[in-house]
């Protein structure tokens, strides 16, 4: 928030009121819900952790996860969060169309990591991890699947964006919806940065 | 091109609502005052409910092998009693004074959020119709509130009848639904209290209740995901066969009990903070003093915050932690009785040398501090392991949580009442009455739970459905029973209050009727629309005392000269605030919960409608996002 001065645009947004604090309702409001959410990953964090190993006899962590495709597929998603960042500094110097392109740009490398998420899922499911294989497949697949619906929602709201711009309602004055949606992005992959460290990169005896 | 469109005045799908009057304008409502309004009485109706399952319980209990209740609707009653009382009652009751009282009490016209206000009510209204729904869709939850795995997870599921005991399954879903209405709005009063506060109202200026409001509002921003987690573990486990809390395949049941209850424990201080809140409005009122040692009340609540989640194994002591953890949740449960002990030391310190006014407001307050205090005492008993291993599982525990949760939260709450009902409807409750409701509901109380502790040290079992002859029990259940029912007569006797003092010769409240210290006393009673016609400017702790009197020569307090308390610009109350800019109503909310609702009962009974569900819902909020920001 305050690392974008730029923010404050020429024409401020006619939204904004004064605050006790100074900062904005809606952007306290959205680290507050993020705040909320690192609870939210931390617990099935600690159940992934608590049941890596306990794999039922079915496969188990050291022998299922492919570490260099999932390498790439992280790489991807941490790109997102570039371009992200491209997007709205194009907003803020009132360049819609090249903040289209990098919208669009961060959803479509979203959209390349959900995907290697599905093969990754696949290729589990026929080497025998299972949803129902063990606690391990369960807290491994209910945590990243969640992770996975997270950006699922990103994607959403970044074509939502590109949407609304489309149809000529995202001005340099309303800069701050890009980066509320920003805020979000860049948590999701920071919580992708702890979740390829403690799971795949952490290894297990 | 868009915009311009925006600027005509036409009516499209998207135009805002404009009722004021009428069932609508309840339904599109984004005013807090409504909303709170509407929590309050959604919860006192849930309240009655719920009521009626303890009486069904006591019926039962009243003489040795009761014949009542089977087995089976013993364990729903008890289970629904206690997610009743506890989701659906006291958090929401809670969250009715925030929502009226948050935006007066800091000087403010509205909430930060007020369409995500009314998304959560509606949520927890349909979020508690859901749960209800159960007892018509094959039998309520039967796990208890706590839900224990491996019980919860494989209650009902024999699938040999064609309609499954779905109990915990809507357990699971309806708590997670819920949530969602906690979440939101723990956000929207962070937001609102840290945000919206009036000039000058500095952080250290706020009322004790607006303190606890937002202390209960981070507990709730981090409580609720990791209840969140465990149920999405227990609905997996039960919809589609994963194995977290499977003993059979490894799983860990105690992984259940732990994320249950580092989010139960703070869930007992999100019950309690706000009638800790409520009493330390009404002790200084009627004391005619200000509250004794304010930050000391103030960094007290918040201590008991931090360290509220830090306690949470003291519920597992017989799960066979091991000492060491044992030792460390027993000194940290011991240590969290000083905050709570500090607060009760400054309201007694509030009432010493005070002219005390013993209205019933006052009384259930200082029925309040007395029941707590025993309360708290038993709970510093479970604190200690070895006694803790006698006791749990017994009615000594059933004791300890009534003396807390209804000797503490709902005297709280029916102290609050009785205070600001006069502000909220403008006319006070019979304050003969209230003595009559008072005094049956304190006797009544302690007459019902004061024997559990004596029957539980006895070893009387907790959740059984009946009890043998000749154990040395029968005199005090019999005893708990008779209470049981007082409480009820007290509760009609509070409706028949609610009732006459609305009809026969009201007592017009006027703006202030209790002498009190808040600014929400300093604006017409109901309040209007907009709260305040010109916002406050505050210069003091307690505001509106210190626009009322002043301290004169000698240490005496002395009126300020006529006028003084009123500093609304007259302009402002002759054009009925039409110049100030409020929120227009919004049926989105309305439509988006509604969504999830139907995603709710399609998670249980139709797993592919739940994308029908996720459409309202996106239709709703995507209606929320582009209707315009005024109704005109």
């Amino acid at each position: 928030m305050a690392t974008h001065p730029a923010a404050v645009s020429p024409q401020p947004a006619h939204e904004e009121h004064l605050t006790s604090t100074g900062l904005d309702n809606v952007k306290m409001a959205m680290w507050a819900f993020l705040g909320s959410e690192c609870l939210f990953f931390g617990s099935f964090i600690s159940t992934y952790l608590l049941y890596r190993n306990r794999t039922n006899g079915g496969p188990d962590p050291a022998h299922i996860y492919d570490i260099p495709f999932t390498s790439v597929s992280s790489f991807v998603l941490l790109m997102s969060s570039l371009t992200m960042v491209l997007a709205l500094a194009a907003i803020q110097r009132g360049d819609e169309r090249g903040m289209r392109t990098w919208l669009f740009a961060t959803a479509f490398l979203g959209m390349t990591f959900i995907g290697g998420q599905i093969y990754e899922f696949t290729t589990f499911y026929e080497e025998g991890l299972k949803l129902t294989t063990s606690p391990f497949g369960s807290s491994f697949f209910v945590l990243t699947g969640f992770h996975g619906a997270h950006v699922s929602v990103g994607i959403l709201m970044l074509l939502a964006l590109v949407g609304m711009s489309l149809a000529g309602r995202l001005s340099q004055a309303d800069a701050r919806k890009v980066e509320l949606v920003g805020l979000y992005w860049h948590f999701v992959d920071i919580v992708w940065i702890v979740i390829f460290t403690v799971i795949y990169l952490v290894p297990t005896e | 091109m868009a915009t311009a469109a925006l600027q005509q005045p036409r009516r499209s799908i998207f135009a805002r609502p404009t009722a004021t009057t009428g069932w609508y304008s309840w339904v599109t409502t984004v005013d807090h005052k409504k909303i709170g309004i509407m929590y309050g009485v959604t919860a006192f109706i849930f309240f009655l409910l719920g009521g009626l399952e303890a009486l069904a319980i006591r019926a039962q209990l009243a003489v040795p092998n009761g014949e009542v209740l089977t087995a089976e609707v013993y364990n729903q009653f008890f289970t629904m009693h206690g997610v009743t009382m506890i989701f659906l009652v006291v958090m929401p009751m809670g969250v009715a004074f925030f929502n009226y009282f948050a935006p007066l009490m800091i000087g403010a016209r509205d909430v930060a959020f007020p369409r995500l206000n009314a998304l959560s009510y509606w949520i927890f209204l349909f979020g508690g119709i859901f749960i209800y729904s159960s007892f018509f869709l094959g039998g309520a939850p039967d796990g208890g509130w706590f839900g224990y795995a491996p019980l919860s997870t494989q209650a009902g599921q024999d699938a040999a009848s064609g309609l499954a005991d779905r109990g915990m399954d809507f357990y699971a879903v309806g708590l997670q639904f819920l949530g969602i209405a906690s979440l939101a709005g723990a956000v929207n009063f962070i937001v609102t209290i840290l945000n919206m506060r009036a000039p000058g109202m500095t952080l250290m200026r706020m009322p004790v209740f607006i303190w606890m409001t937002l202390v209960v509002s981070f507990l709730l921003l981090f409580a609720m995901p990791i209840i969140a987690v465990a149920l999405f573990e227990l609905m997996f486990d039960r919809l589609f066969g994963t194995r977290f809390f499977a003993a059979s395949a490894g799983g860990d049941p105690i992984l259940w009990q732990h994320l249950f209850w580092l989010f139960g424990h703070p869930e007992v201080y999100i019950l309690i903070l706000p009638a800790m809140g409520i009493v330390s409005e009404v002790l200084p009122t009627f004391s005619r003093k200000p509250i004794f040692g304010y930050a000391a009340v103030v960094f007290a609540g918040a201590a008991i915050g931090f360290m509220g989640w830090g306690v949470w194994a003291h519920h597992m002591f017989a799960a066979g932690l091991g000492p060491v953890a044992n030792s460390a949740f027993a000194l940290s449960t011991m240590f969290i009785a000083v905050p709570t002990g500090v607060k009760i030391f400054n309201w007694i310190g509030t009432m010493w040398g005070g002219s005390l006014r013993f209205t019933t407001s006052m009384m259930f307050s200082i029925g309040f501090i007395a029941m707590f205090i025993i309360g708290g005492l038993s709970g510093v008993t479970h604190a200690i392991v070895p006694h803790d291993a006698q006791q749990t599982d017994t009615y000594y525990v059933v004791a300890h949580f009534h003396y807390v949760l209804f000797g503490g939260a709902l005297f709280g709450i029916m102290s609050g009442f009785y205070y600001w009902w006069p502000k909220i409807f403008g006319h006070r409750l019979s304050e003969k009455i209230g003595k009559w409701n008072f005094w049956l509901w304190f006797i009544g109380f302690n007459l019902t739970f004061g024997p559990m502790h004596i029957v539980g040290l006895q070893g009387m079992p907790r959740r059984i459905y009946t009890y043998p002859d000749g154990m040395g029990w029968n005199v005090w259940n019999m005893m708990e029973t008779v209470g049981s029912f007082m409480i009820a007569v007290a509760t009609l006797i509070f409706l028949f209050n609610v009732a006459v003092s609305r009809r026969k010769g009201r007592e017009e409240a006027g703006a202030d009727p209790w002498d009190a210290r808040t600014l929400e006393w300093s604006i017409p009673s109901p309040p209007p629309e907009y709260n305040f016609a010109e916002v406050p400017v505050v210069t003091h702790r307690d505001e509106f005392w210190h626009r009322k009197y002043f301290v004169g020569p000698g240490k005496t307090v002395e009126p300020v000269f006529s006028g003084g308390a009123v500093d609304h610009s007259e302009h402002a109350e002759h054009d009925g605030g039409h110049h100030i800019h409020l929120p227009s109503p919004s049926y989105f909310p309305v439509v988006a919960a509604f969504g999830m609702l139907v995603s709710a009962y399609a998670v249980i009974f139709a797993l592919p409608a739940v994308a029908i569900g996720i459409l309202i819902m996106t239709l709703g909020f995507f209606g929320w996002v582009f209707e315009p920001g005024t109704a005109e």
